[in-house]
């Protein structure tokens, strides 16, 4: 069973989202860590970049396997954290505290859209 | 196989060489500003230390002529040693690709391609693709190129089905073209209903292989040729799994419209560790005249490869041609129904020249594959296609005698038993092989992609 | 075993296909040849090339393969091993893949080499379209004209289908012209595509350009001849990202053209986006040394359409090949290699001069092995007398010239024997 926090928001693509005012802090769940296995290598955007709701964020990769990284929000990104980038098991270690981008949003209301944590673990649920 | 565990570099004495050619007589001048600041490092060894090292090397390597490779997809048939040596004859080697009146290479491209045509049914071939993949793309080109060659500029979008080769999407992709996705049906076949809301006038065409991935034919291929070409789209042809066709049927006559095949696959070339292979591509009448507008190598592809091809399809000859994919048939379905009953098979029907079991009750699919290993067998693929979890994938081609296959039956189904009494020699697998399973997460974490001095 | 399968023929196999997708003809094929017929056959086909001695190079190079190549390379371990999936048992082409990256870094001076790509034209297609992918949002690629133009054509091919702008930048006194590149190089730049010796023979001075392109934000790729970099300064020391080129001159025979390798190195930092396999060192279960086909998620087989490059597989019999070359040649085998291709190109250039019938159109350009010539006589006599001396030389340019090349396998008296057929046009 793979944890949900509760408090943050999450979309159907498996990244959280914690709200810090007009920034948006992302990274990814549990059940998307253990879905990739041990992550290897986090290719991330630039700071400065534009990204839109649903679009490509980035992606994670493992030995075998890659997903693609997908906005809640649209915005642009503001920080990315060095330290999941040159460390990437830390993400399987614990990827809640583990963050990877923050976004400042340009429409808040896009968060309306993102499920609860209940929410959430009803659709992984299925 | 014995672990060895050097490379060619530590083998390595300052002044020690292998070189055998002449002293110069005049060194050569430049200017300081365009030489190089430092000697390269290479080996400095001698021709023993070379010729141990890689006999050395070569003793951890599995290859089919060390025993039965049933790689899926893969087609790892025999090769014939005649080939190699009719494709190194000093007459072929020492041809510059520039030098005109090669006679001897032009005769070749010109049989070659007139076998063949008459092979597949298309109309003439390109030689210039390197590989598979090069030809997809190759291919790929020259669908594009007939649209536009008739003014037609909005066709941008190709189908290709979820169980295709990860090659198909991605070379249409480069291609420029959008890929757009049809799902297999509950048979493991296209759906010709799910296909027609697909079709449009902005549709370039199709990707197919036939017989699919999981082995099965598709019989729809009429009718789905039928909906592709009324509206105005091309048909192309995945020649991976050409081997279970070879003589039968022919994808020219099925209405493909443009293919590429694998000669190291299908024509018996070896596959050299990785290559190099070659994949031409045929095509229809219509798109002849295009054929020379695609540079997708430098010369004439691998001319190498394409005699070997021409030396096996010479030593078949017309009469055996036809036996090919149907001996290759014969010895997948009879290892399906030997194993059918203790490995899960997903669609019970008769497969073509490969199959997919989805696993084994109780075991992970990637065990069995290492425990294959310790009793000197290639493992199937595996994981692939997507379409089932556990995915084994086993193509055992024609060369292989029912001995062969009925001694790697006993050893699936003896696997089969040690899953559920010792399970932990099969994770724990391969036992007997140079090296144990490597770290492959520490590989790609941490990557070491070359050798430095300590 | 029909029996097994429970059915009576080999025809009812196919009892799923329509009887009008099946093949009823009698194919267009000779009858089966015995082992002798075939062994015959291609002796006489091999008989009809032409045995010439070869003055030509432009991306095949006549070279000497030492016999210990083909003799290792055709042990069927090698020869008949499909890509190495199975690390386990697929250490031999593993080990001798990390030793070809290895040797491609040393002879490049880059961070990084992948496992091989098919050929020198399609390596360079590779490094273009890296160009794009790492600098986003640019799609120009600038070309110089002093490559090869095979090479040219199948850039321009593939860009063609990709959407990716090339432009060339002409040659100016045998070299690509350096105030053509600074003032094509604008911001929607990607990259600059070079030669390290071009189509000239001449040996190009980058000296100052990688600092232009880097301030234009494009990426610097060489294409390079692997033997000359022996001898002549490296891609990284010219300050270039890439480098690219036909690993062929590495004692690969001419074989109409291949199979060749193409070779393709980068620095550290474009790694992920580098196309083809790549080997890694790592270990295994007992802590022994162990190598594995490593950074996969780059790959088509993971990332399907999203996939930088479709390929998936690499020359990897022909990486083995140039692998041994250099292991049997060392730094200073190499070396010698290109001091006697320049012993042997500079006295047949001295002498073609001397014979009155050709000019040096740049004349003082740095060369080693290939140099082109301004003829001052009737070109196809030239050709027809050549050909019938069995010598293939003086491959005609789009400037008018023609273009020779020696190397350590032309004799003195090959060359008298060229040098006696000019004389004869006199």
């Amino acid at each position: 069973m793979s944890k949900i926090v509760e408090g943050l928001l999450y979309s159907e693509s498996h990244e959280w989202v914690k709200v810090d005012g007009q920034v948006a802090i992302i990274g990814v769940s549990d059940f998307a860590q253990s879905e990739l296995g041990d992550i290897t290598y986090v290719d991330m955007p630039a700071v400065g970049d534009e990204v839109e709701r649903e679009g490509e964020l980035g992606a994670l990769e493992s030995v075998k396997t890659a997903a693609d990284l997908y906005s809640p929000v649209s915005g642009v990104i503001v920080a990315c954290n060095t330290a999941v980038e040159d460390d990437p098991s830390l993400i399987n270690a614990d990827p809640y505290s583990n963050w990877i981008v923050k976004v400042e949003m340009s429409d808040s209301t896009e968060l309306d859209s993102l499920l609860s944590a209940a929410a959430y673990a009803a659709s992984i649920e299925k | 196989m014995k672990y060895y565990d050097k490379l060619i570099f530590e083998l390595s004495k300052e002044g020690r060489s292998a070189c055998t050619l002449p002293l110069p007589d005049r060194k050569l001048e430049l200017p300081e500003t365009l030489r190089r600041s430092s000697k390269a490092v290479l080996p400095q060894v001698s021709e023993a230390d070379v010729v141990r090292h890689y006999t050395n090397l070569s003793q951890m390597n599995f290859g089919v002529d060390t025993g039965f490779y049933p790689l899926g997809s893969c087609t790892m048939k025999y090769n014939p040693k005649i080939n190699e040596e009719v494709a190194s004859l000093p007459g072929f080697r020492d041809v510059h690709p520039l030098q005109p009146g090669a006679k001897g290479y032009e005769q070749l491209y010109e049989e070659m391609d007139k076998a063949l045509a008459s092979i597949t049914g298309m109309a003439h071939f390109t030689f210039l693709p390197c590989a598979g993949a090069h030809g997809e793309l190759t291919g790929l080109m020259l669908m594009r190129s007939y649209h536009e060659s008739r003014g037609d500029f909005k066709r941008k979008r190709i189908i290709v089905p979820d169980s295709a080769h990860g090659t198909n999407p991605a070379s249409a992709a480069l291609c420029g073209l959008e890929v757009v996705v049809v799902k297999s049906g509950e048979n493991g076949l296209v759906d010709v209903e799910s296909l027609k809301p697909l079709l449009g006038d902005d549709l370039a065409g199709i990707m197919l292989t036939n017989p699919n991935t999981l082995g099965l034919f598709e019989r729809d291929i009429k009718a789905i040729a039928e909906l592709v070409h009324s509206c105005g789209g091309l048909l192309y042809y995945d020649g991976a799994n050409m081997n279970a066709l070879m003589g039968v049927v022919r994808p020219g006559d099925m209405g493909f419209d443009i293919l590429h095949l694998n000669l190291h696959k299908t024509f018996s070339t070896p596959h050299g560790g990785g290559g190099p292979g070659s994949g031409p591509v045929g095509v229809c009448n219509k798109l002849v005249s295009l054929l020379p507008t695609v540079r997708t190598s430098a010369f004439h592809g691998n001319a190498g490869v394409i005699l070997k091809a021409y030396a096996y399809i010479l030593m078949l000859g017309k009469e055996n041609i036809a036996k090919l994919g149907k001996l290759a048939c014969l010895n997948a379905n009879y290892i399906k129904e030997e194993l059918k009953d203790c490995y899960k098979l997903p669609i019970d029907t008769v497969c073509k020249h490969e199959f997919v079991f989805d696993g084994l009750e109780g075991a992970n699919t990637l065990d069995v594959a290492k425990r294959l290993l310790d009793y000197g067998y290639h493992a199937p693929t595996i994981y692939f296609p997507l379409l089932f979890h556990q995915a084994i994938m086993i193509e055992p081609t024609e060369t292989e005698s029912k001995e062969t296959l009925d001694d790697f039956i006993a050893v699936m189904r003896k696997i089969a038993c040690e899953a559920k009494e010792n399970p932990e020699l099969l994770h724990s697998a391969p036992h007997n092989t140079p090296v144990s399973r490597p770290d492959e997460t520490l590989a790609a974490r941490q990557p070491v992609l070359k050798w430095q001095s300590q | 075993m029909l029996k097994r399968v429970s059915l009576s023929s080999l025809d009812e196999l196919y009892s799923d296909v329509p009887e009008d997708c099946k093949f009823k003809g009698e194919f267009d094929l000779p009858s089966a040849m015995s082992e002798q017929q075939l062994r015959e056959y291609f002796e006489r086909l091999a008989a009809k090339n032409p045995k010439s001695k070869v003055f030509v190079g432009q991306g095949a190079y006549d070279h000497y393969c030492p016999s210990v190549i083909p003799y290792l390379c055709s042990r069927s371990e090698f020869l008949t091993a499909y890509t190495p999936y199975q690390c386990e048992i697929s250490q031999g082409t593993l080990r001798y893949i990390f030793e070809y990256q290895t040797m491609i870094c040393n002879l490049t001076g880059l961070d990084v080499s992948n496992a091989s790509l098919y050929d020198g034209a399609t390596a360079a297609v590779e490094a273009v379209r890296m160009c794009v992918a790492c600098t986003r949002k640019r799609n120009k690629v600038l070309l110089s004209d002093g490559l090869l133009p095979n090479v040219i054509e199948t850039i321009a091919t593939y860009a063609k289908w990709e959407g990716t702008e090339l432009e060339i930048i002409p040659c100016e006194a045998g070299e690509t012209s350096r105030t053509a590149l600074l003032e094509a190089l604008d911001g929607t730049v990607a990259g600059v595509l070079l030669p390290g010796t071009n189509r000239f023979g001449i040996v190009e001075d980058h000296s100052g350009l990688a600092d232009a392109i880097h301030q234009a934000g494009a990426l610097f790729v060489e294409y390079c001849d692997p033997s000359t970099l022996a001898v002549i300064k490296t891609p990284a020391e010219w300050g270039a990202d890439i480098a690219v080129g036909d690993g062929q001159s590495l004692g690969i025979p001419l074989s109409y053209g291949g199979p060749y390798v193409g070779f393709m190195a980068c620095r550290n930092e474009y790694m992920r986006k580098m196309p083809g396999r790549i080997v890694g060192q790592t270990q295994d279960a007992q802590g022994r040394r162990a190598f594995v086909l490593t950074l996969q998620a780059r790959e088509q087989h993971i990332r399907r359409e999203k996939a930088t490059s479709n390929i998936c597989s690499n020359q990897s019999l022909m990486a083995l090949w140039i692998t041994v070359y250099l292991s049997l040649m060392g730094p200073e085998g190499l070396e010698d290699v290109n001091n006697l291709s320049y012993q042997a190109a500079h006295g047949l250039k001295d002498a073609l001069l001397k014979t009155g019938l050709f000019e040096d159109p740049y004349p003082g350009k740095p060369f080693i092995k290939e140099f082109v010539l301004k003829p001052l006589c009737d070109v196809q006599k030239l050709h027809a007398a050549l050909d019938k001396a069995g010598i293939f030389a003086a491959w005609p340019d789009k400037e008018g010239n023609v273009s020779f090349c020696a190397t350590e396998n032309r004799s003195s008296e090959d060359i008298r024997a060229l040098i006696d057929v000019v004389n004869s046009l006199k």
